[in-house]
């Protein structure tokens, strides 16, 4: 049976935007195969702490093809909660 | 009148194990166990997360007791960094609640929300309760939250009721909850302090509190009386606006010390007076970087076996910070202390420098001219201690440390953070 067994921690290639203010924008996810997930909007911004795969950071709430998922800003780098799979029998 | 103010003091607990459950899940629920590097000989519990405790293994314990207790245990070695980073983040937490924020170590602060309380909603528990659920959901730890009109009473809060536990201490109900505590449960009363007290039958915090103070101060000098005031609740030492760095600087320094627990057991008089000039060089390294000069050494050391420690101090004829003196001296005591040739061996070597003078003070000069020759060797710990500054510790080294594997691989400043704690600045 094919489904998610689990999350692990997976340090991304992120590519942002800095303002004047210092505020930073995540603009596009870049998986470690070179696939480009570029991030539709931020939802929401605040420290928090990962359940499922340990860590703190300043969690971004973004919305990629439609779908909300977290993003970490770990300082000074960018971690997300990986899908771990399983493989049809 | 006073204004009564309202101190919070926030421990997280068990704080280096619930970062490390923090930071990888799998580690939640289970028997977690901080320990240090056991082949150097540091191996021993600096922290347990509450599930080891519960199954009795304790602070500071050996490694090798602390398996006995708990087999299932899980040993992990200590990430000092990612402690420190916690340690900031709840800082930058706290100081969204008040600009008075004073580091107690690493994991404990005060907080004074005395005038900053009404912006937050004015209710001081409910203030602690939203604190502590936001370290939870931000960093993953629990805190305790102590809430009094003192520091003292504050901090006792805080360690007595654990793990995320929340307490008040008021006036109207200290006499209820402090007074029928142990006396070791009040800061700055140690378990030699506590044997001092009990000889004059003060068992309780309300013991001590109306203990006759002239034999307080006959027993245990100035400090009885300090902490009769506290058991009282009469602390009126303000929270300070500092972090656990800052506390370092801010602080007087009393004494200059370092110790080191040698991986291998020092076993005769020449090893032994190696180890002491490692120590002492980086002890006189950091008089001079202070600008204070010893009048008193003193050195330590601990027995192999039965880990008791001795230590004896010599008072010099001058004060002093250049290494060659600090170094004679710490190492003449040492080994005119311990008898290698009939089998003493040692495990840890320390040397303290205190007595503290500025060493900018005025000097007796001598008729023979010494103190040309001392100027010359101050001129030249200035310069290895520059090119330290510049290019290393391991830049410039005594040919001991080259010559003996074992000692190169000691380093006294790495091996000596100094957690720099005390109540009193």
């Amino acid at each position: 049976m094919k489904g998610i067994v689990g999350r692990t921690k997976r340090y991304v290639t992120v590519v942002s935007q800095t303002d004047e203010t210092g505020e930073v924008t995540p603009l596009t996810i870049v998986w470690e195969d070179g696939r480009r997930y570029g991030i539709d909007r931020v939802l929401d911004r605040r420290q928090a702490h990962s359940l499922k795969t340990g860590g703190t950071g300043i969690r971004y709430t973004v919305r990629v093809g439609g779908q909300a998922t977290y993003l970490w800003y770990e300082g000074p780098r960018w971690f997300v909660e990986a899908k771990e799979t399983v493989m049809p029998d | 009148m006073f204004e009564r103010r309202i101190i919070f003091h926030c421990d997280m607990n068990s704080f280096y194990a619930s970062v490390e459950q923090a930071e990888r899940p799998e580690l939640r629920g289970k028997p977690v166990i901080v320990g240090g590097n056991e082949e150097t000989r540091h191996g021993i519990v600096l922290t347990a997360s509450y599930e080891a405790k519960r199954r009795g293994v304790k602070t500071a314990q050996a490694l090798w007791e602390a398996r006995k207790a708990c087999p299932e245990a899980i040993i992990v070695p200590p990430r000092y960094v990612l402690y420190m980073r916690y340690s900031e983040l709840a800082r930058q937490v706290y100081s969204q609640y008040t600009d008075l924020v004073e580091s107690f170590g690493l994991d404990e602060c005060w907080l004074d929300l005395t005038h900053s309380l009404h912006l937050h909603g004015g209710d001081a528990l409910l203030v602690a309760r939203e604190i502590s659920e936001r370290m939870r959901s931000e960093l993953g730890v629990t805190i305790s939250v102590g809430v009094s009109w003192n520091k003292i009473f504050a901090k006792f809060g805080s360690d007595h009721d654990k793990p995320n536990g929340l307490m008040e201490i008021t006036p109207e109900n200290a006499c209820a909850v402090v007074w029928p505590a142990p006396v070791k449960d009040l800061l700055y009363v140690g378990p030699a302090t506590t044997r001092k007290l009990a000889r004059l039958g003060i068992h309780t915090i309300g013991d001590l509190a109306c203990a006759d103070s002239y034999a307080l101060k006959k027993t245990l000098g100035k400090m009885g009386l300090v902490v009769q005031e506290f058991a009282q609740g009469r602390d009126y030492s303000p929270v300070r606006s500092l972090t656990a760095l800052e506390w370092e600087s801010e602080r007087v320094i009393k004494s200059v010390g370092n110790g080191i627990t040698v991986p291998f057991d020092v076993e005769d008089e020449r090893t032994a007076r190696q180890v002491v000039w490692l120590m002492g060089e980086s002890v006189a390294q950091r008089l001079r970087a202070h600008g204070l000069a010893a009048r008193t050494i003193g050195a330590s050391g601990r027995d192999f076996k039965t880990l008791a420690s001795r230590s004896r101090q010599t008072t010099l004829p001058r004060a002093t910070q250049l290494t060659r003196e600090v170094c004679h001296a710490a190492s003449d005591l040492l080994v005119g202390d311990w008898d290698f040739a009939h089998g003493d061996k040692l495990r840890s070597i320390g040397v303290r420098a205190s007595n503290l003078v500025p060493a900018r003070g005025p000097v007796q000069l001598d008729l023979m001219g010494e103190q040309t020759r001392r100027q010359e060797l101050l001129q030249l710990d200035r310069t290895v201690d520059d090119l330290r500054h510049r290019f290393g510790n391991g830049c410039v080294k005594r040919l001991s440390e080259l010559t003996d594997a074992r000692l190169s691989a000691l380093d006294p400043e790495r091996d000596n953070v100094v957690h720099p704690i005390s109540f009193f600045a």
